[in-house]
C-alpha cells in the first residue's frame, strides 16, 4: 500500500492496540510461566513471595518426589496408550468411511451423510450411552476411553469433503491402469491427503491427551486411570496419590505442596508443549477447511 | 392385455432390481470399506438414542431394558415439579447469558484488532501465543485457577493479602463462580475463536478499503462500513450454533469447578445427570433429564435457523 498522511488519532490507535495485543499474547501464557517457575522452587521461597516468575533456585524436589511412586508413570502410560492407539483408530475409522461416503454415485450415499448429520443435532446422552457401553462390557477397560469416540461425525465430512475435491481424472487413469478401489485408496487418495490427515492426527491426538470426560464416566479403576483424572485426584482433591517419603533418602524433606502440584500440572501439559509447534503448522488450515460448507 | 401390461411392469421392476445389483456388485470394496464406520454409528450413536425410551420407562437393572415398565411422562412430571429444576434452568440460562454477553463478542473484536495490525511478524507471534489455551485440557485449567485462587497459599490470595489484607474464597464463594467460568472460558478460548472471524476478514476486497480511502473514510469509518458487514454472516452462523448449546454450559468445567459450597449456583442439567445417573443409579429419571436437554436444544437450533433464514442470513441448513 502506499505511504500516506497517517492522523495522529490513527498513530495513538497504532500504538495502542500493538500494546493491548501484546499484552494479550502475554496473559495467554502467563499462568505457565508461573506454575513452570513455581514447580522449581524451595519451601523458603513459597513462603517469601506468592508469585515470581524467575526462581531464586532451582529445586527438582518436587519431580524427584511426584516420581518417586509409580502413580504419575502409570497415568501417563495409560494417556499414552490410548493417545497413540485412539488416534490410529480415529484416522482408520474416519478415513474408511469418509473415502466410500465421498463417491456420489454411491447407492444410498444421501441416507449416510443424513444420518450422520442427525448425530450431529440430537443424541441419546449421557445415560443411554453409559449403559450401551456397561452392555459391552467396556466398563473399567481402556476400549471404552477409545471406541466410544471413534469417530467424531464434524471431521468425518471435513475428510469427506476433501476427497471429494480431489481430481477425478486421476482416479479415473489409476483405474485404467488396473488399480483396485483399495489401491486407490492407498497409493492415490491418501498421499494426497496428507496435510488434511496431519492435522486430524494431531486433533484426535489432543482430544485423547486432554480426555476427562471418558474416564470420569467409564473407568472406575484407579490403576486405570489416564494422566487428566489422576491430575485432578492430587491438584484439586489434594490426594497426595504421587510421592512417596519412605522411599526417599532420609535427609529429602517433603516440598511444599504448592510446587508438587505445580509440578504435576507441568507434567500434564508437557506433551502439548511439545507437540505444539507441529500443530501450529497446521490447524489453521484444517479450521479452515472446517469452515468451507458443503 | 392385461397380463403383458403386468409382465412388463415386472420385468422392468426386474431390470431395475438387476441394476441395483450389479452396482452393489461393482462397489462392494466400497460397502465394505463403509462398514465400520456404519456399525460404530449404529452402536455408539443410534443405539443410545432409542435408549431414550428408558426416560418414559421405570429401569430396574435387573429386568433390563425390555420387562421394565412403562411409566410414561411420570419422570417428565416429577422433575417439573421439583424445585432443583428451577435452579438448573436459572442457572444454566445465567451462565449462557453471561457467556453470550462476555465470552461471545471477545474473539470478534479480538480478531478485528489482530486485522488492523500491518507488521505480519507482530501478528502471527500474538496469534501462536493466543493459540496455546485452547490445547489444554480443561483439568489443566481448573488446577491452574485452583492453585492460583486458593486460600491456603494460592499467589492471587497473597497478593491480595498483602494489598488488602483480606483473602476472598474464589473456589467456594457462590458470587464468584460465574465470573470464574466465563474468565477461564475467554482465556481458554478466546484466541482460538479468532480463526474463523481472521479467515472471514481477510476473504474482504482489499479494493473496497482503497476505494474507502480515496473518499476519505477514517480507519473506524472503514471498519464500520466495510469491516463489520463482510462478517455478518459468521458471526450470524456461530450465533446459531451458540443458541443450539445454550442448555450445554460443558460438564467438564462446570463438574471440575463446582464443590458443596457454591452448587446452588454451579450444578447444571449436564452435573445433574452425571449425579444422579452415574453416582446415584437412577438410570431412568436422569434420562428424562437428559432428553428434555437435548429436544430443547435441537428445538433452539432449528428455530434460530429457521429466524436466521427468515432475516435474510443463509443460516446453517
Amino acid at each position: 500500500m502506499a505511504k500516506r498522511y497517517r492522523s495522529a488519532g490513527e498513530i495513538t490507535f497504532d500504538v495502542f492496540n500493538y500494546l493491548v495485543l501484546g499484552i494479550i499474547g502475554i496473559a495467554a501464557i502467563l499462568p505457565f510461566l508461573f506454575v513452570v517457575a513455581g514447580s522449581f522452587a524451595t519451601e523458603a521461597e513459597i513462603t517469601k513471595r506468592a508469585v515470581f516468575l524467575v526462581p531464586t533456585t532451582i529445586s527438582l524436589d518436587a519431580y524427584r518426589f511426584i516420581f518417586s511412586t509409580d502413580t504419575i508413570v502409570r497415568s501417563i502410560g495409560v494417556s499414552l496408550y490410548v493417545t497413540v492407539i485412539g488416534t490410529a483408530v480415529n484416522l482408520f475409522f474416519t478415513v474408511t468411511m469418509a473415502y466410500p461416503m465421498a463417491k456420489r454415485y454411491l447407492m444410498g450415499r444421501n441416507l449416510i451423510l443424513n444420518l450422520v448429520i442427525f448425530t450431529m443435532l440430537f443424541g441419546g446422552g449421557m445415560i443411554p450411552t453409559y449403559l450401551v457401553i456397561r452392555e459391552l462390557h467396556l466398563l473399567d477397560t481402556l476400549n471404552a476411553l477409545i471406541l466410544p469416540g471413534a469417530i467424531s461425525a464434524f471431521n468425518l465430512i471435513i475428510v469427506k469433503n476433501f476427497f471429494q475435491e480431489l481430481p477425478a481424472e486421476m482416479e479415473e487413469a489409476a483405474r485404467i491402469d488396473g488399480c483396485t478401489e483399495l489401491g486407490l485408496l492407498w497409493r492415490i487418495v491418501l498421499p494426497l491427503s496428507k496435510p488434511v490427515l496431519a492435522t486430524f492426527t494431531l486433533f484426535y491426538a489432543v482430544g485423547h491427551w486432554n480426555n476427562f470426560f471418558s474416564a470420569l464416566l467409564y473407568i472406575n479403576d484407579p490403576s486405570k486411570w489416564p494422566l487428566q483424572v489422576m491430575l485432578r485426584q492430587i491438584v484439586m482433591l489434594s490426594q497426595s496419590a504421587a510421592g512417596d517419603l519412605s522411599s526417599m533418602d532420609p535427609n529429602f524433606v517433603q516440598p511444599p505442596e504448592q510446587s508438587i502440584k505445580m509440578a504435576v500440572i507441568v507434567v500434564g501439559t508437557l506433551p502439548i508443549m511439545c507437540v505444539y509447534p507441529f500443530l501450529q503448522k497446521h490447524f489453521a488450515k484444517g479450521v479452515m477447511l472446517g469452515s468451507v460448507k458443503g | 392385455m392385461e397380463a403383458a401390461e403386468v409382465s412388463v411392469g415386472t420385468s422392468f421392476r426386474r431390470r431395475r432390481r438387476e441394476q441395483r445389483f450389479r452396482r452393489l456388485k461393482r462397489d462392494k470394496w466400497l460397502y465394505i470399506l463403509l462398514s465400520p464406520g456404519l456399525l460404530y454409528f449404529l452402536l455408539f450413536k443410534y443405539v443410545p438414542m432409542w435408549g431414550v425410551l428408558l426416560a418414559f420407562k421405570d429401569y430396574q437393572p435387573f429386568l433390563g431394558f425390555w420387562s421394565s415398565s412403562w411409566v410414561g411422562l411420570e419422570h417428565f412430571r416429577t422433575f417439573f415439579q421439583n424445585p432443583d429444576f428451577f435452579m438448573l434452568l436459572r442457572n444454566t440460562l445465567v451462565l449462557s447469558l453471561y457467556n453470550l454477553v462476555f465470552f461471545f463478542p471477545a474473539p470478534i473484536i479480538l480478531a478485528l484488532l489482530l486485522n488492523e495490525v500491518r507488521l505480519s511478524f507482530y501478528k502471527r507471534t500474538v496469534q501462536t501465543l493466543i493459540y496455546v489455551p485452547h490445547f489444554i485440557s480443561m483439568v489443566i485449567v481448573a488446577s491452574i485457577s485452583y492453585v492460583f485462587l486458593t486460600t491456603q497459599g494460592g499467589a492471587v490470595n497473597e497478593f491480595l493479602y498483602t494489598v488488602t489484607g483480606r483473602k476472598i474464597d474464589f473456589l467456594a464463594n457462590p458470587d464468584w463462580f460465574r465470573p470464574m467460568i466465563i474468565m477461564q472460558t475467554i482465556w481458554k478460548e478466546c484466541g482460538w475463536g479468532t480463526i474463523i472471524f481472521l479467515a472471514a476478514l481477510a476473504g474482504v476486497d482489499v479494493e473496497q478499503y482503497e476505494a474507502a480511502v480515496v473518499d476519505g473514510a477514517s480507519r473506524w469509518r472503514q471498519t464500520w462500513h466495510i469491516t463489520l458487514p463482510a462478517i455478518r454472516s459468521t458471526i450470524v452462523i456461530l450465533l446459531i450454533l451458540r443458541m443450539g448449546t445454550i442448555l450445554d454450559n460443558g460438564f467438564e468445567q462446570i463438574y471440575l469447578m463446582m464443590n458443596a459450597l457454591n452448587r446452588e449456583v454451579a450444578e447444571v442439567f449436564d452435573t445433574y445427570v452425571y449425579a444422579l445417573g452415574i453416582t446415584q443409579g437412577a438410570f431412568s429419571y436422569s434420562t428424562a433429564v437428559g432428553l428434555f436437554k437435548s429436544v430443547i436444544g435441537v428445538v433452539l437450533v432449528l428455530g434460530t435457523n429457521w429466524l436466521a433464514k427468515k432475516s435474510g442470513e443463509s443460516g446453517l441448513y
